[in-house]
């Protein structure tokens, strides 16, 4: 009995092990600007980066993973927070490529800038490989980032309404401090209690810092997490007068915060990152 | 009214199922027909005149709490809409443990033959700060359309596990957005603004499922003769399962009893 069991240990094993092959042969490849990445370079590095965190069968189980929190990414499952695609669909290999060299704020996922741009490129394309996903569909094309207009006073005041009506404070808060009526409700599609971001609690957000990237997120949403897309919802100008009135609550938000206690002991560990956040904002 | 309709389908049922006796002409020429119809089939899902139907009810028995009152308060515009609190509708049943919102359905014995979706969309509505139907049943690719109704703003987040999961806000007074999916899955569906709104649709890549209604019944309507394994699944008390076997025109009346 016992050895039957075995034996069929053996056999999966060996399916495995197989499986694991065929996984590589399609031949995985990213492109970024001129680099062409290779999944099976890419697989050295990940084994040696980042296998602790995101685990060797890419399921974001490795065996850092119970001490982290946002739990490593899941690649298996295709779905990523920062695309310049709308919701619902796969990432870019750049998208991919500026989550792994900028890292993600808020979480222990570092920002991989010590490694060269071929080796970034290469473990992209290996990540790649972690899901079916990436051979069987396309990303459609980018959401388009027209040219900013003036952040005039009319322009946030326009904003300012947006953020009423799109219930935008339900998660966020009237003031922008994380704490809005639905905050304490909040789970990721692993089921895990997730904060909605706190406006005081920095000028960066785990997909990027410029005014571009506040529009590309607030079109695109965070794929596995409650913030929605707003794609179907607003026009590029009222995202851009969004945009601006996000940018002046940041700046409030910091105010009326430092007037009030602290208040949990998650926004002071929150603040110590945003604090030895490497300064290479200027490359992306 | 639940009892009375069950009682009916019973005695089709038997009347059915004396005239198809083992040996008789009929039941040989329905097994004879049987592979034209599933080539035939292919082509969409009238099985022509040897099509039967799978019916009956679905009943909860013991261990029924009654339903919570929704707390509505997060979102002044949802309170609006309700000035006595609305009830959940997780389990909804009526005196004889009829359970409303069961998506019955066949999960084996289809085969790999394909269907046509429905050429009109399946309708997914947020009326009153909840969803309208909260089960949905759709075929995989049909065209769905998602509609706001209310005077706040929504956003509708599918957590599926084989489909493709987005999420998307949806404003008072916008137009529907029109999504599908291409997987065979029962996907809940979430509102993160208002945390009591949740849904599911499932998906299926035939046509034969049904959702029971306040009563309890449903009906599967031109099933081709077969075998068949038939599933009853309720968001809370979870999934049962029963064999049957279709002769031509018959119609077969099961019952499922979930006991918590
Ligand atoms: C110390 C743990 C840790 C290590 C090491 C690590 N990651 Fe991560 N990674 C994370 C966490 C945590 C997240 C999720 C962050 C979040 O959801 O906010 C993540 C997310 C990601 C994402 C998803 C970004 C998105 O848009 O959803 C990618 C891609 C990624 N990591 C790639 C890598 C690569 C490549 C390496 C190795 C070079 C690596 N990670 C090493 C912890 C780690
Ligand atoms: C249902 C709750 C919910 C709603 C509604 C919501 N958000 Fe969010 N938002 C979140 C959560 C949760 C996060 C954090 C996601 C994470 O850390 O992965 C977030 C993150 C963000 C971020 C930071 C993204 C990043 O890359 O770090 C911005 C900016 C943002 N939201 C703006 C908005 C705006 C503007 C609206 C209204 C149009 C809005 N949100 C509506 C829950 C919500
Ligand atoms: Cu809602």
């Amino acid at each position: 009995m016992k050895r039957n069991r075995m034996k069929v240990d053996i056999a999966s094993i060996l399916v495995l092990l197989f499986a694991a092959g065929a996984q590589v042969t399609p031949a995985q490849e990213s492109h970024i600007g001129g680099i062409t990445g290779e999944a099976t370079r890419g697989r050295h590095l990940y084994r040696r980066y980042c296998v602790g965190c995101h685990g060797p069968l890419g399921d974001g189980r490795g065996e850092n993973a119970p001490w982290v929190d946002p739990k490593p990414r899941d690649f298996v499952t295709g779905t990523f927070k920062c695309r310049s695609t709308p919701s619902g669909e796969l990432p870019t290999d750049e998208d991919l490529f500026k989550s792994v060299t900028r890292g993600l704020v808020n979480s222990n996922m570092p920002p991989w800038l010590p490694l060269t741009e071929q080796q970034r490129a290469d473990l992209v394309a290996y990540v790649k490989t972690f899901s079916s996903r990436f051979r069987e569909e396309k990303p459609s094309a980018p959401v388009e980032v027209p040219s900013e207009p003036a952040a005039d006073q009319q322009s946030i005041q326009r904003g300012s309404e947006l953020y009423q009506k799109m219930n935008c404070w339900s998660c966020h808060g009237k003031e922008g401090h994380g704490d809005g009526p639905s905050a304490q409700t909040l789970v990721d599609n692993r089921g895990y209690p997730i904060p909605p971001f706190d406006f005081s609690a920095g000028t960066r957000f785990k997909c990027g810092e410029s005014n571009q990237d506040l529009y590309r997120i607030l079109m695109t949403g965070l794929d596995g997490t409650p913030m929605p897309s707003s794609s179907s919802a607003l026009t590029p100008a009222q995202t851009w007068d969004l945009v601006h009135y996000l940018r002046a609550l940041q700046i409030n938000a910091k105010y009326s915060k430092a007037s009030s206690p602290p208040r949990t002991g998650g926004s002071v560990a929150l603040n110590k990152q945003l604090v030895r956040r490497p300064e290479h904002a200027d490359l992306f | 009214m639940g009892t009375k309709t069950r009682y009916l389908h019973l005695a089709a049922a038997t009347a059915i199922a004396l005239s198809a006796t083992p040996g008789s002409p009929s039941r040989s020429a329905a097994i004879e027909r049987k592979s034209s119809a599933a080539k035939a089939a292919s082509s969409g899902h009238s099985e022509g005149h040897e099509a039967g139907t799978v019916s009956g009810t679905v009943r909860v028995i013991g261990a029924q709490t009654a339903a919570a009152r929704i707390n509505m308060a997060a979102d002044p515009a949802c309170l609006r809409i309700h000035p006595t609190p609305m009830m959940s509708e997780e389990v909804v049943t009526e005196a004889n443990g009829a359970l409303k919102n069961v998506i019955v359905y066949i999960s084996n014995g289809v085969g790999n033959r394909s269907f046509d979706p429905p050429k009109e969309p399946a309708v997914f509505e947020q009326k009153g700060c909840s969803y309208s139907p909260r089960v949905l049943g759709m075929q995989a690719s049909q065209s769905l359309q998602i509609v706001n109704l209310d005077p706040t703003s929504h956003n509708i987040h599918p957590v599926p596990q084989n489909n493709r999961e987005w999420n998307i806000i949806q404003p008072p007074g916008s137009s529907p957005i029109a999504e599908t999916f291409t997987r065979e899955e029962i996907i809940p569906v979430r509102c993160n603004v208002h945390p009591w709104m949740k849904g599911y649709i499932a998906v299926f890549k035939h046509p034969y499922f049904a959702i029971t209604k306040e009563d309890g019944t449903f009906d599967l309507k031109d099933v081709p003769p077969g075998e068949y394994m038939i599933q009853a699944w309720h968001e809370k008390y979870g999934v049962l399962t029963q064999k049957v076997t279709l002769e031509g025109n018959q119609t077969k009346v099961l019952e499922f009893v979930f006991k918590p």
